[in-house]
């Protein structure tokens, strides 16, 4: 494999220069992702109108490149989409980036793609992703959820 | 001595004849060297038997060539007795040994443990679960901002509830060479037990319990140039004859009735079930290649000392230049002291140490990558993970340039980020 077809420039400059990273005083939900291997983690805070659509996401995060540029992708593509659309993209980000589908990734996403040739990166890409399905699904997911 | 000739892994095809496999993991698990492979394979296929169980001639033999495997290790520990050594899968299942059966029944609430904050999470989640389920206290030895430990401490944290002083040789993640002495000796003085986690000593620093007087030691074959699922736990004679057994089955009894039994003498009391027999019967030969003598043959103490020694120089040899290295390319900053093996743990500024590891992987360079199983060390030093290049016996100064070129990769595609 190329290098550059897992660290394509769209990764490189969301890692250097992420969006929304940031705290959220005002939100609604908020989840954290832990990869116990490499001590990662990422927490993903969402503000939710009562009408449920996302209004504003923001992380704080701790990671590698992958791990963070994909933090970053996902802040700016879930803005402005409502709970159910958000679900909608977590399902398609996950089954795309596991090999299980291959859709067209919204945002600059499709430049995660690299990823799936490398099976132990796969969890860095998706661990901001874990975080957001467990926003959306407080219930399931009380207090912090770990994902290994 | 082993040289890279002896491994077969680095004759293994690769994707790219430019990059040769540049292996800098041995601290993790070394490579096997061919007498160990076919150490283990001549025992499949010649004489696979069950040990101390069949009169027949392929049980004698099997038992013989895994019997002789801890007459060697008494001779790699200097333990007074072959009957010392107990047969475990590894470290981590020495320590949890020590930690069930020794331990927990001697515990009292209000006891104390004493750890170090190098400490391997193998040397810590044991005496957890025994601290909490009796009401003790884990203190540990706290690390300086240099990665050494602050031995002025000592007094607090080791004083008359101490009731086990557990203690790292070297670091695993930084390489640190514990100095042992003085820890044991407060620990002595209060009458607390010692044990000593040796597993990245093995095959990098000298080991003598009798010198040191300590209780416990353990090691694992795998990071000795031996098999993976091997270990050993030495123990002092009287300690482990005042221990019950850890897990219990066939082979470590002396009479069994329905409702009771009794146990066999040491070590058989705490080796219940087939034990993993090619695996210490490659272990043997792992040290009988350190030693230097023929597959087979016994070793003495001088012999294994001039081994072992003939590794740490090669090693002592190859670290100026690995500290070099890191010192050449931008950003690298190196954690820990200068007393150390042939480990160096470092960080690079801007850049994750996962995405060093991925970019050095396709160099074909094997490094670890993370927090090592030390997080307390990793939360002192103030970082999330680090990345962690290990020396062993077949690596050669080309091994370290190709680490160069790695890291200049890594700079040059990460470069200014962060």
């Amino acid at each position: 494999m190329d290098l550059r077809d897992l660290y394509q420039e769209t990764i490189l400059e969301h890692a250097r220069r992420p969006r929304n990273r940031r705290s959220l005083p005002d939100a609604t939900a908020s989840a954290e992702g832990h990869n116990p291997m490499c001590g990662d983690h990422v927490r993903l805070a969402l503000q939710v109108s009562d009408a449920g659509r996302i209004e504003d996401a923001a992380y704080t995060a701790e990671g590698c490149a992958i791990c963070m540029s994909s933090a970053s992708m996902l802040t700016e593509v879930i803005v402005g989409k409502s709970v159910a659309d958000a679900e909608t993209i977590f399902r398609s980000v996950q089954a795309t980036l596991t090999g299980q589908a291959d859709d067209e990734l919204p945002g600059d996403l499709s430049a995660l793609i690299g990823v799936r040739t490398l099976p132990v990166r796969i969890k860095c890409a998706l661990l901001a992703w874990h975080a957001l399905s467990a926003c959306l699904h407080p219930a399931e997911s009380p207090g912090e959820r770990t994902h290994a | 001595m082993l040289t890279r000739a002896d491994f077969p892994i680095f004759s293994a095809p690769v994707p790219d004849a430019s990059r040769p496999l540049t292996y800098l993991d041995s601290a993790s698990t070394a490579q096997r060297p061919a007498v160990v492979l076919e150490a283990m394979d001549r025992y499949h296929r010649e004489f696979n038997s069950n040990v101390h169980r069949g009169v027949h001639h392929l049980s004698q033999r099997a038992t013989e060539a895994y019997e002789r495997t801890r007459r060697l290790l008494r001779v790699v520990l200097n333990a007074a007795e072959s009957d010392e050594i107990l047969f475990t899968k590894g470290c981590t299942e020495g320590i949890n040994l020590v930690a069930a059966a020794y331990l927990a029944p001697r515990l009292q609430p209000g006891d104390e443990m004493c750890v170090t904050e190098l400490e391997h999470h193998a040397n810590l989640v044991p005496w957890q679960l025994v601290a909490e389920a009796h009401g003790a206290k884990i203190r540990g030895i706290p690390v300086l901002p240099s990665g050494e430990l602050d031995l002025d401490r000592l007094e607090d944290v080791i004083h008359a509830r101490t009731r086990m002083v557990a203690v790292t040789q070297i670091s695993n993640a930084l390489g640190t060479i514990v100095p042992i002495e003085p820890i044991l000796r407060r620990a002595r003085e209060v009458g607390a037990a010692t044990l000593l986690d040796g597993a990245q000593a093995g095959a990098h620093a000298l080991i003598d319990v009798r010198a040191w007087d300590v209780d416990f030691y353990v090691i694992s074959g795998h990071k000795q140039y031996g098999p993976t699922g091997v270990g050993t736990v030495y123990g002092r004679r009287a300690r482990l004859e005042s221990m019950r057994p850890y897990q219990s089955g066939g082979g470590m009894i002396q009479t069994v009735e329905l409702e009771r039994s009794t146990f066999a003498p040491i070590p058989a009391r705490f080796e219940p079930g087939t034990p993993n027999i090619a695996g210490f019967i490659g272990w043997g030969a792992a040290l009988e290649a350190i030693a230097g003598v023929d597959v087979g043959t016994d070793f003495s103490r001088e012999q294994w000392e001039t081994g072992v020694g003939a590794l740490m120089a090669h090693e002592a040899a190859l670290r100026p230049q690995l500290d070099d290295v890191l010192a050449s390319v931008p950003g690298v900053r190196r954690l820990g002291p200068e007393n150390r093996i042939g480990i160096a743990s470092f960080v690079m500024e801007g850049v994750h140490p996962h995405d060093i590891g991925t970019v050095l992987d396709q160099h074909n360079i094997a490094v670890r990558t993370g927090h090592h199983c030390c997080q307390p060390l990793m939360r002192r030093l103030g970082v999330p993970a680090t990345v962690r290049a290990s020396l062993g016996a077949y690596n050669t100064p080309d091994d370290l340039e190709a680490l160069r070129r790695g890291l200049l990769a890594v700079h040059a595609m990460f470069g200014g980020s962060g």
